[in-house]
């Protein structure tokens, strides 16, 4: 004990300033090759591909074909409509974990309206009415654990944890009632009369899907940067003391910002249901939710940085599928891709704000 | 209701309850020195994965296998699996001061992977086919205890009608809180988590308590996985996240008892009891809200039951947030990295 206290640690960690662009992005660059390297192994592992092979069959399993291509396009924003959605609530530290809950509720309010109206309403009207009521529903799935947050000071990870698998059983509910055959699935929804399907825009399959995730992007930079509720949500999340103190009513920025938060969510859900899969079942969310959590707080907010990170992991996921569907295993490898990347990036950033001193030399204090 | 379904149920429940309170326990123990671990349900997978993998490796490839070795084998490489998942969360939180939430729930995106993925294609890989099963080992998990069984009436059936880990469960339970409350370590434990910057200047090394609550805690939340694979899935693997939602569960679980593993005995089991009612609730009544709303099929109802013990949590988080009883609160820095220089 006595040789322990004096003897110096082998290194010791200071802080130090945020190194520039160039450093930075040179950090990350490292971070997410040597993550390659290590799924490269992983890979190899279990296929005995040999890594360049295996760069190649990700490759051509994520953009192989114009088709895949699209898909891996088509994912990406997805999973960028989710991560943004839940900028403006972790923003203020509010620990949304429930974007998978949210999303789900969206898509249920989606199948619903095409199963009742898909061939009553016009196609356009429809629309509209699926993308507002998707917000609502998923705005309201997120505003109740924000009531009780700002009220109570409820912890708000878990309450949005529950709220996902109340998510799950209602979906699972309707998922049996609106199925007639007794199968435990409700099928292509309108499959004859594509009722409440997007059209093509600009001719392409997944155009309109694009041409929301391109308008939510912008709204929540202008949110974020240039609304007072936007900039409120900021002070609240570096001290609600402060937030207090400047006369900003703290419990109301908290409920609308996760309004906000939920009803993106929602979207994501009738874009899924109405613009993808045009079904619903309690995998509509397919973990999108959780991912989307971790590329929010890797982007630091940043939508566009959002973009990139969206877009890689889901060339991961998609590659990693491919190789294993040629192996005959199954997609949860994709799972294990990105969750190596995610915790290379996590990592990396340790290096921007802190410095190692390794100790040299004698033992000081002896 | 008759008696054997009210047995039936307490039994189904203390084995729910039991995976829940090995992950309750451990995530007390981590959140006790102050580190919100939101990777709960992967290292569970982790745990209960690793077990999975080494019966069944043991199994086919020694010729006369013996389930004592397979066992201690299955243990062992749960502890070992589990112990590197909470390395991994203690070096990326204490370490490198990364978020523990994010941290957390990416532990949990690897271990629904790692879990799922060799789960599912773990006879494929050594080249079998169907579905793995090591009821061999699951058998030596589930083995009832000798003298007790089948005797006292109901209440032994209901109480002695489990594997040795259901009681080792409780044994840990008030192990952990005695060690908590009135042992030197679990002092200065406590103190890091309510103020670690106090504890630093009173001498305790911060960095190690929180490793090792961090690596001990995910080692107890990971025999709780492996007591899901061996007894409450029998001894395979399936792919329906089932084991997700427990883990979820156990965290709250762990708001629920107030930081008490104590009170984790009788808590664990009343979500049990919870989880387990859509099986229980009788059919008059399913029969009568089936009715009201207007359904084809009466089993439809309990889609609607199996909300029940998230509905519950929900609940008991708003009425403990709004009692806020001194005692009764969080670690004091839960949530926080801590870093001596910004004392």
């Amino acid at each position: 004990m006595e040789r322990h206290m004096h003897s110096r640690p082998l290194f010791h960690i200071t802080k130090k300033d945020e190194p520039s662009f160039l450093v930075r992005s040179l950090t990350v660059l490292v971070a997410v090759i040597l993550a390659l390297l290590v799924s490269a192994l992983f890979i190899h592992f279990v296929t005995k591909l040999d890594p360049i092979s295996v760069y190649t069959s990700m490759i051509k399993g994520a953009f192989g074909t114009k088709r895949r291509t699209w898909i891996t396009i088509r994912d990406a924003c997805l999973l960028l409509l989710i991560s943004l959605s839940l900028a403006p609530a972790f923003r203020m530290r509010f620990w949304n974990c429930g974007a998978e809950g949210q999303v789900l509720i969206g898509g249920l309010s989606t199948a619903a309206l095409m199963i009742y109206f898909g061939d009553k309403v016009p196609g356009a009207v429809l629309l509209m009415v699926m993308l507002i009521v998707s917000a609502l529903c998923g705005g309201l799935w997120a505003f109740l654990p924000a009531v009780f947050k700002a009220k109570y000071d409820t912890n708000e990870t878990l309450f949005t944890l529950m709220m996902n698998y109340v998510a799950i059983q209602l979906v699972e509910f309707f998922v049996d009632f609106w199925d007639k055959k007794q199968s435990h699935s409700v099928g292509i929804i309108n499959m004859n009369t594509s009722g409440g399907w997007f059209p093509k825009v600009f001719g392409q399959q997944y155009g309109l899907n694009i041409l929301i995730v391109v308008v939510v992007t912008v709204f929540i930079y202008i949110y974020m940067h240039y609304s007072k509720h936007g900039y409120e949500g900021a002070v609240v999340g570096e001290s609600v003391a402060t937030a207090r103190y400047a006369g900003i009513n703290v419990e109301k920025v908290i409920r609308n910002n996760v309004l906000i938060s939920g009803a993106i969510a929602g979207i994501a859900g009738f874009v899924e249901v109405s613009g993808i899969s045009h079904t619903i079942s309690k995998v509509t969310a397919g973990g999108r939710g959780f991912t989307a959590i971790i590329v929010c707080w890797l982007a630091k907010f940043d939508p566009f940085r959002m973009s990139v990170i969206s877009l890689f992991i889901v060339f991961l996921s998609k590659g990693a599928s491919q190789i294993s569907s040629d192996f005959g295993l199954n997609e949860y490898a994709s799972n294990i891709i990105t969750a190596i990347m995610l915790f290379f990036i996590l990592s990396s950033g340790f290096f921007n704000n802190y410095k190692i001193s390794f100790s040299h030399g004698r033992k000081e204090g002896d | 209701m008759s008696a054997s379904q009210i047995i039936s149920w307490c039994v189904a429940a203390i084995t729910f309850g039991t995976v829940i309170m090995y992950g309750c326990i451990g995530e007390t123990i981590n959140q006790k020195a102050g580190d919100l671990n939101l990777g709960v349900p992967g290292v569970m997978q982790i745990g209960g994965i690793a077990s999975l993998a080494c019966a069944f490796l043991y199994e086919n490839n020694v010729s006369a296998p013996n389930p004592w070795v397979s066992m201690i084998l299955c243990l062992l490489a749960t502890l070992v699996a589990s112990a590197l998942a909470g390395a991994l969360y203690a070096f990326l939180t204490v370490t490198q001061k990364v978020n523990q939430n994010v941290t957390g729930l990416t532990l949990t995106i690897l271990g629904t992977g790692i879990a799922n993925f060799f789960g599912g294609n773990l006879m494929k890989l050594s080249g079998g086919v169907g579905t793995i099963s090591v009821s061999f080992t699951a058998a030596m998990f589930k083995a009832k205890l000798p003298f007790l069984f089948g005797k006292f009436g109901t209440f032994g059936s209901i109480v002695f009608s489990h594997g040795w880990m259901v009681y080792l469960a409780l044994l840990l339970a008030f192990g952990i809180q005695f060690f908590l409350d009135r042992t030197r370590t679990g002092l200065n434990l406590r103190a890091v988590g309510e103020n670690p910057a106090t504890a630093d200047a009173a001498g305790i090394n911060v960095t190690r308590y929180k490793y090792l609550a961090a690596i001990i805690g995910s080692m107890i939340c990971g025999v709780g996985g492996l007591f899901y694979v061996m007894d409450y899935i029998q001894g395979t693997w399936a792919n329906d996240s089932t084991i997700e939602a427990l883990g979820w569960l156990a965290v709250a679980l762990v708001i629920f008892t107030s930081w008490r593993p104590r009170n984790a005995t009788w808590g664990a089991y009343l979500f049990g009891l919870c989880y387990w009612a859509y099986i229980y609730i009788p059919t008059g009544i399913s029969k009568f809200l089936a009715d009201k709303l207007k359904l084809q099929n009466v089993t439809y109802m309990q889609n609607l039951y199996k909300m029940l013990p998230y509905l519950v949590t929900i609940v008991v988080l708003c009425v403990v947030s709004r009692k806020k009883k001194r005692e009764n609160q969080a670690p004091a820095s839960l949530g926080q990295s801590y870093f001596r220089e910004e004392r």
